[in-house]
């Protein structure tokens, strides 16, 4: 009787426990498909209610939403510079640091560093940007003789912003590549700096690639600390020292003003949902490495 | 068993959140940053007369206090222009305040006229040596569209000509004077409630300085009436509230903003 009723209830616990398992994972999957839905109905408004040519939003360097033409371009060119540029920075610095950690440092050094390493990534951008104001743009400044505000500054502040992303899937990558490489390479008589360079990194390199692009799609989507540093100037970016804007820093400009219903909110919804398709698109990426490589 | 003590002492706190003594009354302004100042010290004051009334107070700029009072989002929403086309809502004019053209201390020009002002902000003159100055490139710091102070500044002096996108563009009051003061050859336009000690120059335009003689005359013509938008019936709380800040004389001078009643001349700005 007893063991009957515990099976009983056994059997109540796992119908609830499934029953919110799957109310979960529908949930978690309902979430971004409403957010992409909702995103794209509200960016196909700029053309089909606003009747703005896509021609116009993608290539257009001008943003003129009173104008009627919110040319997009310029915003995309310059997430594209400032990413490129703090992946750039941060691939050497971020790769040296993995290599250091799975491989060089005694376990104890490592651990600490990857400690270190753990606590950049826990700061607040906000704090990344106001270093990057209060310190980066004045060296920058100071270097070039521009006001300081730009790609460069931006893109130095983002740099140690996305060297955790880096370092930590790069150090997880190389300590994947099977230990019997390294034995089998030493065996052949290689150094332990020929072991990395010839036998661990080439292992690893998918890894290596997916760190890398992850870590550019964390930067691309950086709102504060770029808005605080870049300058927010509308225009395609011609050098490194002067002044830009980005995608996500224009929306964040400008969100605040936009009346509902307006062009420009529909311009800035289609910006969003060009900002999606970007980052969508480094992630498929990934998965296709992965896919490649079989490794994730 | 410990997951369920954590449960417990959660919903203990709930519990008891839920009983201490709200605040009766809250209200929610936000919008420009120009008025910012005088709604965040009237509402510090008033709060210690009224203990039972809660007042938030952000900035975002004129547009988001437009938008977000015209969607019932907050209460009062500051502006320093008028809602035009913006239905349902109540204006209060509450003050005007000046704007001032600054630049940067190291710039010693004193005056620039409407037209060197036009060139420079659209990006005609890009050496200050063209406008009497120092050789030193010129900067150009700007306000979202969301700013009033920007409607304002570009209705009175740029006109039809619209700003060069290449200046920078900062998002409040306050990060304008930061950043003209620590960037070399900055020039910029902000509300003289914005400027706290000397730390930037004051330009004056055609001559004519921007202080209160010059402001309330009507002689210099950078200044506007500051709103504050409610919905159509405002609570009693945020009447008083709106009361408390247009008539309170001392806090009003002390900040660098002026009566409406002071003013000699009037503007139709509605």
């Amino acid at each position: 009787m007893t063991v009957r009723r515990a099976a009983r209830v056994h059997a109540i616990e796992e119908i609830i426990a499934v029953t919110f398992l799957r109310l979960a994972a529908a949930l978690v999957i309902a979430a971004p498909v409403t957010l992409i839905c909702y995103l794209g109905h509200e960016a196909a408004q700029l053309f089909v209610h606003d009747h703005v040519a896509w021609q116009t939003f993608l290539f257009s360097p001008v943003f003129d939403p009173d104008g009627g033409r919110p040319g997009a371009a310029a915003f995309v060119a310059g997430s594209l510079a400032v990413t490129a540029t703090a992946v750039l920075i941060a691939a050497p610095l971020g790769y040296g640091a993995a290599v250091c950690i799975a491989e060089i440092a005694p376990a104890r050094i490592a651990k600490i560093l990857r400690g270190v390493i753990e606590i950049l990534a826990g700061i607040p951008s906000v704090v990344f940007g106001w270093i990057g104001l209060t310190s980066v743009v004045p060296l920058v400044r100071a270097w070039t003789g521009t006001s300081g505000f730009g790609i460069l500054a931006a893109a130095l502040v983002l740099a140690l912003m996305i060297v955790p992303t880096l370092v930590t899937l790069s150090v997880d990558g190389l300590r994947a590549v099977p230990h019997v490489l390294r034995e089998n390479s030493t065996a052949l008589g290689a150094t332990r700096g020929e072991t990395i360079a010839r036998a661990v990194i080439p292992a690893a390199r998918a890894s290596l690639l997916v760190a890398l692009i992850l870590a550019g799609a964390r930067a691309i989507g950086e709102t504060l600390a770029v808005e605080m540093t870049i300058g927010n100037a509308g225009i395609l970016p011609h050098d490194l020292v002067h002044a830009a804007a980005t995608l996500p820093t224009e929306i964040v400009l400008d969100m605040g003003g936009a009346p509902p219903g307006s062009l420009l909110e529909h311009a800035l919804f289609a910006m969003a949902f060009l900002l999606l398709v970007i980052s969508t698109g480094l992630i498929s990426l990934v998965r296709r490495i992965g896919a490649r490589r079989g490794a994730l | 068993m410990k997951a369920r003590a954590t449960a417990a002492a959660i919903a203990a706190v709930l519990f008891c959140a839920n009983r201490l003594p709200a605040a009766a009354e809250s209200i929610a302004a936000a919008g420009s940053t120009a008025l910012l100042p005088l709604v965040k010290a009237e509402a510090q004051k008033f709060a210690r007369s009224r203990r039972d009334v809660r007042i938030s107070v952000s900035g975002g700029g004129s547009g988001t206090g437009l938008t977000e009072v015209a969607i019932g989002a907050i209460d009062i929403g500051n502006s320093d222009i008028p809602a035009r086309g913006v239905t349902g809502v109540l204006d209060h004019r509450v003050a005007v305040v000046g704007f001032a053209i600054i630049a940067n201390p190291a710039i010693r020009v004193s005056s620039l006229t409407r037209v060197q002002l036009r060139d420079i902000f659209s990006g005609q003159l890009t050496n200050w040596r063209q406008a009497g100055g120092p050789d030193v490139p010129i900067v150009v710091v700007n306000r979202p569209r969301s700013s009033g102070t920007r409607k304002v500044f570009s209705h009175t002096v740029m006109q039809a000509a619209p700003i060069a996108d290449s200046s920078l563009t900062v998002e409040a009051s306050g990060t304008v004077v930061e950043t003209v003061r620590s960037t070399p050859g900055a020039i910029s336009y902000v509300a003289l409630s914005a400027i706290r000690r000397s730390d930037v120059r004051r330009l004056a335009i055609d001559g004519v300085a921007p202080v209160r003689a010059n402001i309330l005359s009507g002689r210099y013509p950078l200044w506007a009436y500051e709103h504050m938008y409610t919905t159509a019936h405002p609570r009693p709380e945020i009447e008083a509230f709106i009361h408390a800040i247009a008539s309170d004389t001392v806090l009003l001078r002390q900040l660098g903003y002026f009566r409406v009643a002071d003013m000699r001349v009037r503007r139709d700005d509605r």
